[in-house]
């Protein structure tokens, strides 16, 4: 008890500084290669242009909140649609689960934004201040011109990435050229400026500073992820039946060495690569943990290591821990194809495809074209002089197509019913009208319904719209009201 | 705190304040350094809000507050940009004549919104909020009208009313009492009321209603016309429809021949902008029974 009083655990832990080496090898050319390719989708996707009419926007992907539109190449999503996107969620979630069980945290290694800015910042930062000795020595070094000069071109670089990263956001949500103009003009909307300057804020942070923090404290992936991981999931490993016991910077060790002991010493000369081209600044010796993302730089600094003192590279290499047991034991490890597939990735891919599959139906499926009717409560009936019942409605018709149509709205099941459109007048009434609603809007029809007084008091009927030319319709119930008998 | 000492609890390591009631001792845990920082803070700008803001209660009133800001003062220019944004449209609508807003769907439309608030306001409190009106009032959803439902005329009533005594272009017609100034004696209006539940469908024609038809003939097709149909110059109702505005059952057709009815409508004109009445005469038209242009009904 005392001892706790006099020294209690600190529940803080102070952020090692991380000054991950240069490396190069097969897995940072795939780094480099994924980087590009997501910056490129990133930064060009909004300026791609897809023509749709004069009635729609041309831009390829568009999130218009303004008119409430989702536009991406030939699908446009109304919100009522909504769940088109839930179920882009559901997909990418499964798919999460799905790459995870498979080959574990290759999302957190490779495409994850926080690990693609992190490492363009680290990039950057090696480009400005040197390698990682360079780097370690240049923060302890004292506030020189020098070393002012250099953190300012830093920080310079940094907050330049984070403009350019905040700034593309907003492309996707406004015409990007037209935006673009107005942005540099100080002409764009506040909210504009304002979420530029808080994505640059949360880039600069999240990049330049807190990096591995983010994964290792604030994302809740990596706690997800591990729950899903098992015994045959691929991870970067650490072969500690080849390795062990290290020999610190030697290819063979004497007997001194091992305590006397004639053991043959292994394969790990602990010279430390490892650790210093993470850049989560693990050990990945220590065993498979929270901070791993699996990036496999650590693979790349071993192998080449591996091949300049003439030992078989893969001392560090994705392996599941099935692998690692079978290998330590001497039998051959499994062929890749069998780790990915197997009965728990094909289901988690059946699920995932499903959802697509049932994703695709419902959208080649769809009606661009919908009615709904929507009853006048004060009054809810007018009793005529002629002794017929007037009901008011009001008619919502929706044209999805991105070109104007005229719909054919009739009405059945009412006995004496005829219906008249607020611009019409009761001579032209009848079971149907003809009526014009613009592209991709949704119009908003009063019309009014007579029929004889004698009937049900809440008589059903329906309402029915048909696009004139095409097979396209849509139908709604109602109920017409009248005075009890 | 008698003893010097501070004393530490020794489970947790942390200092008691001295207080000890029953062997059960204070602890002190203060507040977290950016916790009290906080505090100190809103305190802070609790102070530099009063001096911006209305806040001191004074003797005549508050404190203005060196922003010089007041609810009042940005209610007023709310409204005043409300105001503006609405002028051109209802610049418009007073440039138009009553009778061709319906030639303009998108003038009107606004003419109808801007009704629809000021029926609330003006309207209701005869006429009903979904104006379907009572005994006395008419309904004016109907297809019903007494004095005719183009907007033209529609716009004519609202403007000068009905019945105002000293108002020269008010709608005013009257209808005599026939039993309480003697014209008729109640057996007669029994014909007559015999009679009008005929015309209406409500009642077989009898011997007292043929009695009665001599009697309409003689007193009230004047106005109503020959076929009780009505007359829409003299507000005269029509008699043959299933719509009555104080009721077709015996009872009240005898009330309504006896004493007369003269119901009445404020002047809008004079107490409503011009465009405000426009654009309730376009409500009241939208509602359903608005005509498309004058329809004869005299001879009808």
């Amino acid at each position: 008890m005392n001892d706790l009083s006099n020294n209690p655990a600190s529940l803080y832990e102070k952020r090692k500084a991380v000054y991950p080496k240069a490396v190069d090898g097969f897995y940072r050319r795939l780094k480099w290669s994924i980087m590009a390719a997501a910056l490129l989708i990133y930064y060009v996707t909004p300026w791609l242009r897809w023509h749709r009419g004069q009635y729609a926007p041309d831009q390829a992907v568009l999130v218009d909140l303004a008119h409430r539109r989702f536009y991406f190449g030939p699908l446009e999503i109304w919100p009522h649609e909504f769940y088109y996107v839930a179920g882009l969620l559901i997909m990418a979630g499964v798919g999460l689960f799905l790459v995870t069980s498979a080959v574990g945290r290759a999302w957190c290694g490779y495409a994850c934004p926080q690990t693609v800015w992190t490492d363009l910042f680290q990039h950057l930062e090696r480009f400005i201040d040197g390698d990682r000795n360079a780097q370690a020595r240049l923060a302890k070094a004292p506030w020189t011109l020098g070393k002012i000069a250099r953190r300012g071109t830093k920080y310079a670089l940094f907050l330049l990435v984070s403009v350019a990263t905040g700034g593309a956001w907003i492309f996707y949500f406004a015409d990007a050229p037209t935006l673009a103009h107005e942005f540099v003009n100080g002409q764009a909307a506040p909210v504009a400026y304002a979420t530029v300057a808080l994505l640059t804020a949360t880039t600069f942070v999240f990049g330049g500073f807190m990096r591995e923090q983010v994964c290792i404290y604030m994302c809740p992936w990596p706690r997800i992820q591990t729950a899903m991981m098992d015994e045959k999931t691929l991870i970067v490993t650490y072969k500690d039946w080849r390795g062990e016991p290290r020999g610190r910077g030697r290819r063979t060790a004497t007997l001194a060495d091992l305590g006397g002991q004639p053991e043959r010493l292994g394969d790990c000369i602990d010279c430390n690569q490892c650790v210093a081209v993470c850049p989560t600044g693990i050990d990945i010796r220590e065993g498979p943990q929270i901070g791993c993302i699996t990036c496999a730089l650590c693979i790349d600094a071993c192998d080449s290591v591996m091949g300049k003192i003439g030992k078989p590279r893969g001392l560090i290499d994705y392996a599941t821990l099935e692998d690692c047991a079978a290998e330590s034991a001497g039998a051959p490890p499994k062929p890749l194809w069998k780790t990915v597939l197997r009965p728990r990735t094909l289901a988690y891919f059946s699920l995932w495809s499903g959802v697509g599959v049932a994703m695709l139906f419902a959208l080649g499926d769809r009606q661009r074209l919908s009615i709904s009717a929507l009853h006048g409560r004060n009054p809810a009936y007018v009793q005529l002089s002629d002794g017929h019942v007037r009901n008011n409605f009001t008619l919502k018709l929706r044209n999805m197509e991105l070109r104007p149509r005229l719909f054919e709205v009739r009405m059945d099941g009412l006995d004496g019913g005829a219906m008249w459109t607020a611009d019409g007048s009761r001579d032209r009434a009848g079971a149907a009208f003809r009526t014009n609603v613009p592209a991709d809007s949704l119009a908003k029809l009063p019309i009014f319904v007579t029929a004889p007084a004698g009937g049900e008091a809440d008589e059903p009927f329906t309402f029915t719209v048909r696009a004139i030319g095409q097979d396209e319709r849509d139908m709604t119930d109602a109920k017409f009201d009248r005075p009890a008998q | 705190m008698a003893d010097d000492k501070k004393r530490i609890d020794h489970p947790t390591g942390t200092e008691t304040v001295g207080h000890e009631w029953d062997g059960i001792e204070e602890l002190n845990t203060p507040l977290p350094r950016w916790w009290l920082w906080t505090f100190y803070i809103t305190i802070a700008w609790g102070l530099a809000y009063t001096i911006f803001y209305p806040a001191w209660p004074m003797i005549r009133s508050a404190t203005a507050g060196t922003l010089g800001w007041s609810s009042q003062g940005q209610l007023e220019g709310e409204l005043k940009a409300a105001e503006a944004q609405r002028a051109p449209v209802l610049r418009a609508i007073a440039a138009t004549p009553a009778e061709h807003l319906t030639g303009n769907p998108q003038l009107f439309q606004a003419a109808v919104e801007g009704g629809r608030a000021a029926f609330r306001v003006n309207c209701v409190q005869c006429h009903g909020s979904g104006a379907t009106g009572s005994k006395g009032y008419p309904n004016l959803n109907d297809d019903d009208w007494l004095w005719g439902g183009d907007m033209g005329a529609i716009h004519h009533t609202l403007v000068d009313g009905v019945r105002n005594p000293d108002h020269e272009a008010t709608r005013m017609s009257l209808m005599p009492a026939f039993g309480r100034d003697g014209i008729l004696q109640p057996d007669q209006i029994q014909s007559l009321v015999a009679y009008v539940r005929t015309i209406s469908h409500q009642r077989k024609p009898d011997a007292m209603a043929l009695q009665g038809r001599d009697l309409f003939a003689a007193n009230c097709a004047a106005c109503h016309g020959p076929d009780g149909k009505g007359n829409r110059q003299f507000g005269a109702p029509n008699l043959t429809d299933g719509i009555w505005l104080y009721g077709g059952d015996e009872a009240t057709l005898t009330e309504t021949i006896t004493n007369s009815r003269a119901g009445v409508m404020p002047r809008w004109g004079e107490k409503l902008d011009p465009v405000t009445v426009k654009m309730l005469a376009a409500y009241v038209y939208s509602l359903g029974g608005g005509e498309a242009k004058k329809v004869q009904t005299a001879s009808r």
